[in-house]
Parts: C-alpha cells; sequence; structure tokens
C-alpha cells in the first residue's frame, strides 16, 4: 500500500537509471540559473566579481549547463520510456550506468576547469584539456571524445533493446534520429583556421541539433507522454511524429542557411535559408493544434496535473520561443541589423525554455509520480498544490519578463548601435550606454530572480509533491489501436 | 476507422517523413561541397592569409548595394611582409589564442558569440583605433596585452579583462583580425564606417 513514500521498487531498470540522470539535470539546471544571474548582474555593474569570474567565464558555464541539463533530460526520459515501449528490459544497463558515472564526472571535471583554469596560451593543449573556445560546444578536445563514447553506449541501450524487444513508429524515429543526433557531434570536434569554414561546421552541430534533431526527439518524449498522461491512442500520436518529423525535418535541414548569411558562405544561403526558416514554425504550430486536438479529446481528465501543464507550457513555448520569436528575426533583410545582438538572447531564452525546459519539466513530473509508488497528481492535491503552480507561474514569468526585456534591448541596438551608428565600436557602446537598453538590463536581472525564485519552489516541490497521498493514479490504457 | 483518407494515414506520413528527409539532407549536402569550395582561403569570397600584407578596406558597393571588402596596395601587417605559409601560421595563432582565451563569451565573430563585448569582424578596421596603420596596430597590441591599464570602455565601465596573452599572440590575433576584415561578409556589418576616407 502506498502512501507516498519514494519506493524504487515499482520501477523498472531504466526508470532507475533516469533518476539519476534528472537528479543531475535539475543540478546543473540550478547552476545554469545561478551563472545566468552573475552574468545578468555583471550587465547592470561590470565591477562584479571582475577578475575572479569574468562575464566570459560565468556565461560559458550558464550556456554549458543549460545545453547538458537538457541532454541529461532527454536521456533520462528515454531510459524512462524505454523498457514499457520495447516491451524488455534494457539491454546492457549496467554499461549504461557506467557511462552515466562517467559522463558525470567528466562534466564535473570540465566545469571545474572552466571555474579554476578558465583559459590557457594560444595552442593546441588549451582546446584539448582547458576550453575549445566555441560557443556552446566549448567543452575541451578530450571531454568531447568522452562524450562520443557515452553517447555510443546509450545509443547501444536503446537500439539494442528495440531491437530485443518490439519497434514502433516512436523507437523507429528515436533510433534514427539519436544517429544524426549523436553523428551532427563529429562535426564540431576539428579544429581549423578558416573561420568561415570553422563556423560553417559549427552551425552544423548548433543548429542541427536544436532546430532539428532535438525538435525529433522531444517530439518522440511528447509523444510518448501523451499517450502516457491522456491515454492518446497510439496511431494519432505516430502519425502526427511523422507529420512532425516531415515539417521539421523538411523546413529545419534547409533552414540551416539562415545562419550563413554572414559568415563568408556564398549569397544563395540567402534565399534559401530565408525561405526554409521562414518555414521552420509550421511544424510547431502543427504540435500546438495536436496537443490542443488530444487535450480537448480527452477532456483534460488525467491524473498528473503538474506534468499535464508541463507539456501544455511546451506546445507553447516551443511555438513562441523558437517559432514566433526565431521567425521575428530570420529573414536576412531585418537580420542584417538584429544579427549579433541582444534580439538573438531574446529568442534564445524563450527558445530553450519553451521547447526543451518545459517537455523535460513535464518529465520530471512524471518520474515523481512513479517513484512515490504511482500516487494522484491531478485535481485536489493536499495543498491545494500551491507549489507547482506558482513556480510554474514564476518561471515562466520570469522566462518571458527577460525576453521582453532583451528583446527592447535588441531593438535599441538594432536601430542605434546598427541603422545610426553603423556597427563600429563607438556605435556598440552608444547603444550599451542607452538608457533604454540599461532599463532592459536590469528588468532582465530582476526577471532573472523571478525565474530563480520559480525555480527553488519548483526543486521544493519535486522533492515533496505526492508525499502522504493516498490516493493512487488510475492506469490509464491507450486507445486501441485504430483498424486498418 | 477504415475511413481515414490515405493522406491522413500513418503509412502515408511515415514515406513524407522519410522522402523530406532524406530529399533535404542530400540538397544540404551537394550545397555544402560547393560552399566549402567556395570558401577555401584564397577563393573570392574568403582570401588567402597573406592579405594581411595588403591594404583592407570596407565600402559600399553601388551595383551590389551593400557594403563589401576592398583589397587594394600594399600594406604589410607591422610593417613585415610575410609569405603565404608565415601568413597562415601567425592567423592560426591569433586564432588559436581567441579560443584558448574564451573571446566568444564575451565578443562575437561574424556577428556570432556573446554580446558583452563589441563585434570582432571588422574590428581591424575601426575607426577608433586612429587612421596611421603603424599607430593604430601599436595600440591594438598594447591593449590586448594589457586592457586594464588601456581600457576601451567608452563610459561604460566595462573592461576587458586581463587574459595573460602575450605579445606573440597578440600579433597573432591582430592578424586574424586583419585577414577576417576582408571576408565577403554579403554586406554584414551593413552602414560600417572605416578608418580611411579616401
Amino acid at each position: 500500500m502506498s502512501n507516498g513514500t519514494i519506493d524504487l521498487g515499482g520501477l523498472n531498470g531504466g526508470q532507475r537509471l533516469a533518476l539519476h540522470y534528472f537528479t543531475v539535470a535539475i543540478v546543473l539546471f540550478a547552476a545554469q540559473i545561478l551563472f545566468g544571474l552573475l552574468a545578468g548582474i555583471q550587465f547592470v555593474a561590470p565591477d562584479f566579481l571582475y577578475g575572479v569570474l569574468d562575464f566570459n567565464v560565468n556565461r560559458m558555464v550558464h550556456i554549458n549547463a543549460m545545453v547538458v541539463w537538457m541532454l541529461y533530460g532527454f536521456i533520462g526520459a528515454v531510459y524512462w520510456f524505454l523498457e514499457e515501449e520495447s516491451g524488455v528490459p534494457v539491454a546492457g544497463l549496467a554499461l549504461g550506468k557506467l557511462a552515466f558515472w562517467v559522463l558525470t564526472a567528466a562534466v564535473t571535471v570540465v566545469v571545474l576547469v572552466y571555474l579554476l583554469v578558465q583559459t590557457g596560451a594560444g595552442e593546441d593543449l588549451t582546446i584539448w584539456f582547458v576550453n575549445e573556445g566555441r560557443e556552446y560546444i566549448e567543452a575541451p578536445r578530450w571531454a568531447d571524445i568522452g562524450i562520443v563514447a557515452v553517447m555510443l553506449v546509450f545509443f547501444y541501450n536503446v537500439a539494442g533493446t528495440f531491437s530485443k524487444g518490439r519497434w514502433s513508429g516512436i523507437s523507429g524515429v528515436l533510433t534514427l534520429d539519436l544517429v544524426a543526433l549523436a553523428g551532427l557531434y563529429l562535426a564540431g570536434m576539428f579544429y581549423v583556421t578558416n573561420i568561415t569554414v570553422d563556423q560553417y561546421w559549427w552551425w552544423w552541430v548548433i543548429h542541427l541539433w536544436v532546430e532539428a534533431t532535438w525538435e525529433v526527439l522531444v517530439g518522440c518524449i511528447m509523444a510518448w507522454s501523451l499517450m502516457k498522461l491522456l491515454g492518446v491512442s497510439r496511431n494519432i500520436v505516430q502519425t502526427w511524429l511523422y507529420i512532425e518529423v516531415a515539417l521539421m525535418f523538411g523546413s529545419g535541414i534547409l533552414g540551416l542557411g539562415h545562419h550563413y548569411f554572414w559568415i563568408g558562405t556564398p549569397e544563395y544561403w540567402l534565399t534559401i535559408g530565408g525561405f526554409f526558416s521562414a518555414l521552420e514554425p509550421i511544424p510547431l504550430v502543427a504540435m500546438v493544434v495536436h496537443s490542443i486536438y488530444d487535450a480537448g479529446v480527452h477532456k483534460f481528465r488525467n491524473s498528473n496535473h503538474p506534468a499535464l501543464g508541463w507539456v501544455i507550457a511546451h506546445a507553447f513555448g516551443n511555438f513562441l520561443g523558437a517559432g514566433v520569436w526565431g521567425f521575428m528575426h530570420t529573414l536576412p533583410q531585418i537580420n542584417l541589423y538584429t544579427h549579433g545582438t541582444q534580439w538573438s538572447a531574446s529568442h534564445g531564452h524563450l527558445a530553450f525554455f519553451g521547447a526543451y525546459a518545459t517537455i523535460n519539466i513535464a518529465f520530471f513530473y512524471l518520474a515523481v509520480q512513479k517513484a512515490r509508488g504511482n500516487v494522484w497528481m491531478g485535481a485536489q492535491l493536499a495543498d491545494g498544490g500551491w507549489k507547482w503552480k506558482w513556480s510554474m507561474g514564476l518561471l515562466n514569468l520570469g522566462v518571458i519578463g527577460m525576453t521582453v526585456a532583451l528583446l527592447i534591448a535588441g531593438y535599441e541596438q538594432s536601430f542605434v548601435e546598427r541603422a545610426v551608428h553603423g556597427s563600429t565600436w563607438e556605435g556598440y557602446f552608444a547603444a550599451q550606454s542607452h538608457p533604454w537598453f540599461q532599463q532592459a538590463m536590469f528588468w532582465r536581472l530582476a526577471f532573472g530572480g523571478v525565474t530563480a525564485a520559480g525555480l527553488v519552489l519548483l526543486i521544493w516541490d519535486l522533492l515533496t509533491i505526492g508525499k502522504g497521498e493516498i490516493r493512487r493514479a488510475p492506469e490509464l490504457h491507450p486507445e486501441p489501436q485504430a483498424a486498418g | 476507422m477504415n475511413d481515414t483518407s490515405h493522406w491522413a494515414s500513418e503509412a502515408f506520413w511515415k514515406k513524407a517523413a522519410v522522402w523530406v528527409t532524406a530529399g533535404s539532407f542530400a540538397l544540404l549536402i551537394v550545397l555544402t561541397f560547393d560552399s566549402m569550395a567556395k570558401t577555401q582561403a584564397g577563393g573570392e569570397r574568403v582570401p588567402a592569409y597573406g592579405v594581411i600584407n595588403q591594404k583592407i578596406d570596407y565600402r559600399y558597393d553601388e551595383a551590389k548595394k551593400r557594403f563589401q571588402p576592398v583589397i587594394k596596395g600594399e600594406q604589410p601587417l607591422f610593417g613585415r611582409k610575410l609569405d603565404e605559409a608565415a601568413a597562415e601560421e601567425l592567423v592560426a595563432l591569433g586564432k588559436k589564442t581567441t579560443q584558448a582565451k574564451n573571446c566568444i563569451n564575451c565578443h562575437t565573430v561574424l556577428g556570432n558569440g556573446a554580446y558583452y563585448a563589441p563585434d570582432l569582424t571588422k574590428a581591424f578596421l575601426d575607426p577608433d583605433w586612429g587612421d596611421l596603420p603603424a599607430e593604430r596596430e601599436k595600440l591594438m597590441l598594447a591593449f590586448l596585452q594589457d586592457p586594464q591599464t588601456n581600457a576601451r570602455t567608452y563610459g561604460t565601465g566595462r573592461r576587458m579583462p586581463r587574459l595573460g596573452i602575450t605579445e606573440q599572440e597578440a600579433r597573432g590575433i591582430v592578424a586574424y583580425l586583419k585577414w577576417m576584415s576582408a571576408i565577403d561578409t554579403n554586406g554584414f556589418p551593413h552602414n560600417f564606417k572605416t578608418t580611411r576616407e579616401d
């Protein structure tokens, strides 16, 4: 009889490993917010931690912690549903566990080196052991090789398990997507002096991860979550998944071209990148339609309100952050002025949160529910569920507030620095000193504080929700496969 | 639900997903080969590293209706002409140093990076370093090696930290910036005013 105490006995092997991944993900999420706050303070008070933890260090840890916690969340989510989806225990689970500890140890060492060593001499040794110095993939080369090795183990767990058990539409898409995701990382693992060629391949990793393979990966996670949360039929979610893959890859692969406008690549990318990236919001609209349809058909009835709440936040956040905010500055005619300003930061904040943080948080709630013996987490929670509601409210308010503040700063930069002053250093600093920019940075920091408060509440809630709950959640069985 | 039309069926969209993905990827591969051929150093868009021996400007092109690098005449960096191999070596030292010092997490390069410090794409041509090449290069070297003493904060209080850049590394960075300023970036940044008026 469950009373909401933690009971890992009810979890399968993959799910127990997933809890490890989720725990580290949350620690890294907290690190992301902490170092984001430090960097945000430095915009307002530049002398803060000057010479100790400079902006470049804080900003690097901020974005790296984000990338890694999101990957930890995705990997955890896949381990979570691997056995249920395949019908057999995870193949090579012991190796998977070892890979988790290796990866986590490597991440710890990399972060310590970032913080304590920070920089090195201009030679290969630094790139190999301190910092590669390329945005988002700063991890030194030794860690790159380690990451690839761990990814291979993860891939073996996934593909091996499905091969032993049963394949499905979700698992097929997932497995192929993981091949692409891991393969793309290799495009970021070599040094080249030619900066145009460097950034060309660097975008293969960054764009084809974030705007293609990650989107499809969360599409798989979302598809599975909708079956679990609402009992949506497999036939429907899989059809939608294929539609989304077609639209996502159809727009996103060549949408890569919107990063090739200004880096020295040929002019045809202006047309190709502009056209295909303008199509990128379409699959995100489709996802919103899909989730509203499913939620409506099932009348929102479910036993895990926080998870469903965050899934809905994902659908809208993905559409607004990645879709609308991306589209607003994707055409070269406007991007000439917005590229490299706080516009990108505005888009980045809402897109990463809306598309990826949300779905991970939804999954954390699914995991917590099961870890507490599948307790009820729907309506009428003991304390009215104030913690999850407030944390969700604060996190969304905080991120949207930062996004709007950064957008205002981006507008101001585009006009003052770019259009009026012509992008010189003097123009750059004229824009940075403008009251509109300074006010925006103050508000960004304030909303960063709101986000941090939301995170504290979220962690508290994840640790306590369902405790002492004696009602059990009914098992949902997806509707039978439609005939034919 | 036997009345599902073919275009709404799982099987149809599975095929669509496979073909659209494969088609897009194939096109990307073709374009990548073409882009690689057109962006090798020494090509039309990305200059040879020896361009650091030349005078570089950035001007509005009336026919193209956008800004474009103009490379004409000799103007060796630090007053010393280098052959292509030596130039590449110096630029490589500079690029590696910008990576080792994590410049990208304050600055932007070709518009990509963080937004805490100015874009470096055409920084070598920035008018605020003065009009005399020798003087400008000297200022840059001094600034890179000791940015605190030679701070250029324009009243914002935002100072570059001391990163332990050696003189040779600083020379490399300046060479890298000079080479980069000669890349044809399709007119980015727009309306950038360079040092020279002639």
